[in-house]
């Protein structure tokens, strides 16, 4: 009975112990061996502790206390290792294990990403062989790269995290399968002209779109139910579209000096870089990029959200200032063609906006300032599209039913109703009468809606336009 | 002059960190719990570190050259980290030691003037006797 009872202390502390060693390794600047070192130290002051009659609780209390608040004490290492900071921002690998496996799978990582950009760089090339060159002035290339560019990096972003996450068997069939069927479904659509007609051009934009959420399958591995998870994806996707830009800023200035590197010994490169520098570099990155995310994904705070929380006040003050001046001047919305689009981009802006603003946000905190500026810019930007919406329904049956109008008209609609919802989760949880969670729950379950509209146009508006 | 039990400066405590640490091992590799409780011994409990505290000196010195680490697997069955004085460690501890000395000649010669003089002049207020 005893002895029982002193093994329960025995486990607890143990646990406790582990606990203590998490929350110490939450600091960038603590590796696991300094970890070790001061759970050494831990271990034998509970001993001694213990061996002065202290129970087990007590002895680690005291133990711990003497330590020092962990926070003065990750204060004072980062002080002394600030380099760690910065070094972990590539190298560091999963920390569950020790220093030296964390290390080994980190790399293991990075090759296997590597040899997934290289793979994804072969294949945007193998067309060639076939006579269809990667080119933006070719128009053969043009419809044919439009079309597949989703096959060539999106696949590859897939493969990885099936590789690194545990994902069934079945559900990598599933993914093959869909890739596979999509591919297989655009290119058999019979697309007339050499040059793109509206509804290819439609597919072109919408694919990628609905492939996006394979991708989120195979980001969580499989376990796509809970918001949570599907919100790590939403924050995945925004970390890995910034990166994606940075590394393009860096190849764009690559490219350039390229060219100018050749041209000063009268060599022109131009075949060579855009036959291939370019495409093997735009979907190489993809991978890269994903991979860039995954590594530093614990180490430094999210770029996204840091964005908008400087946009999202910036677009309310302009959205606000807009409707004043409409309001004040008494001129309506000039009603063009293609208005419509400006519209949906602004809706688009905003919805990226909240949905970051959500992703960041402490779902227990209470609602600050910063909120009501957030339901600020989702209600301007409603009322400002309802007042569009309004002066182009009256005139868009003269206009005629283009796929080109129904996909925007689709499209507004779709994102007005995720703002609307999300206004009045918004206000709900500012006059605290629901919890902030709501919102977040309407968000990441509204990933399936705009996924399944932009397979809608991909797939079916070029059947039900005849491919026009 | 306070009438708490005595605590030494906190700056005081960072200075002397660095050749209490140097001569602790000059006496023989140890490890970090060690140094610490070797420490109590010397300063009589007085000479209080939070014990955490110890592992940046340690790395400190480590980067700098002065002392060097080893992991072993001690008879607990845990990974311990020891830390050897080095070479340059040694040529440290010998110059912060005249450092010291001739801090505490310079301070000793001071308390014994001071004494001195107030045991000649017989002034009463000049000196606020500690509890």
């Amino acid at each position: 009975m005893d002895r029982k009872h002193a093994d329960d202390g025995a486990v607890s502390i143990g646990k406790q112990i582990e606990e203590w060693r998490t929350y110490l390794r939450r600091s960038r600047a603590i590796t696991d061996k300094d970890a070790a070192e001061l759970e050494d130290h831990l271990r034998e002051q509970i001993a001694s502790l213990g061996a002065q009659g202290l129970s087990g609780d007590e002895a680690f209390l005291v133990a711990v206390k003497r330590m020092g608040a962990i926070d003065d004490l990750t204060r004072e290492f980062a002080r002394e290792h600030s380099d760690r900071l910065w070094k972990q921002l590539v190298l560091s690998g999963d920390r569950q294990g020790g220093a030296e496996s964390g290390a080994a799978q980190g790399s293991r990582k990075a090759w296997v990403a590597l040899a997934l950009a290289v793979a994804a760089a072969v294949a945007i090339k193998v067309p060639a062989l076939f006579g269809i060159n990667f080119g933006p002035d070719i128009a053969r290339s043009r419809t044919f790269y439009g079309l597949n560019i989703a096959f060539f990096t999106l696949p590859f972003i897939a493969a990885y995290f099936a590789w690194e996450r545990p994902l069934s068997r079945s559900s990598r069939l599933w993914l093959a399968a869909i890739f596979g069927l999509a591919a297989a479904a655009v290119n058999a659509f019979p697309f007339s002209s050499p040059e793109p007609s509206h509804t290819q051009v439609l597919t072109f934009i919408h694919l990628p779109i609905a492939l996006w959420l394979a991708v989120g399958v195979a980001y969580v591995g499989g376990r796509w139910r809970g918001s949570e998870r599907r919100m790590d994806f939403v924050r995945f996707t925004g970390e890995l579209f910034i990166y994606y830009a940075l590394i393009a800023l860096g190849g764009v200035v690559l490219i350039g000096l390229t060219f100018t590197l050749f041209r000063s010994i009268g060599i022109n490169v131009e075949a060579q870089v855009h036959g291939w520098v370019m495409p093997c570099g735009i979907a190489g990155a993809t991978v890269i990029a994903t991979w860039l995310v995954e590594a530093k994904q614990s180490v430094i705070e999210n770029m996204a959200p840091v964005l908008t929380r400087i946009f999202a006040p910036l677009f309310a003050l302009v959205l606000l200032t807009f409707l004043v001046t409409m309001v004040w001047t008494g001129r309506g919305i000039d009603v063009e063609r293609e208005i419509l689009i400006a519209f949906d981009l602004l809706l688009v802006v905003v919805f990226g906006l909240l949905l970051y603003t959500v992703s960041a946000r402490d779902a227990l905190a209470p609602p600050g300032l910063l909120d009501w500026i957030h339901l600020t810019l989702v209600g301007t930007a409603l009322v400002v599209d309802v007042v569009a919406l309004w002066a182009i329904g009256a005139r868009i049956s003269d206009f005629g039913f283009t796929p080109n109008r129904v996909a925007a008209l689709g499209e507004n609609v779709v994102l007005l109703v995720n703002l609307a919802g999300s206004a009045v989760l918004y206000a709900r949880f500012l006059q605290r009468r629901a919890p902030f969670s709501r919102l977040l729950e309407w968000q990441t379950a509204y990933l399936y809606v705009l996924a399944g509209w932009a397979a809608v146009v991909a797939f079916l508006f070029p059947l039900l336009f005849g491919f026009r | 002059m306070h009438a708490l039990p005595m605590s030494i400066n906190k700056d005081l405590v960072a200075a002397s960190s660095t050749p209490l640490v140097l001569a602790i091992l000059a006496e023989g590799d140890s490890y970090g719990y060690a140094i610490l409780k070797r420490v109590r011994e010397l300063s009589g409990g007085e000479l209080q570190w939070t014990d955490g505290m110890l592992y940046p000196v340690l790395h400190r010195l480590e980067r700098s050259g002065l002392i060097e680490s080893r992991w072993e697997n001690a008879e607990s069955g845990r990974r311990r980290k020891y830390y050897r004085i080095t070479k340059a460690g040694r040529e440290q501890l010998n110059d912060e030691r005249r450092q010291w000395r001739t801090v505490d000649q310079a301070l000793e010669k001071i308390w014994t003037a001071m004494a001195e003089s107030a045991s000649s002049s017989g002034s009463p207020t000049t000196l606020p006797q500690g509890a």
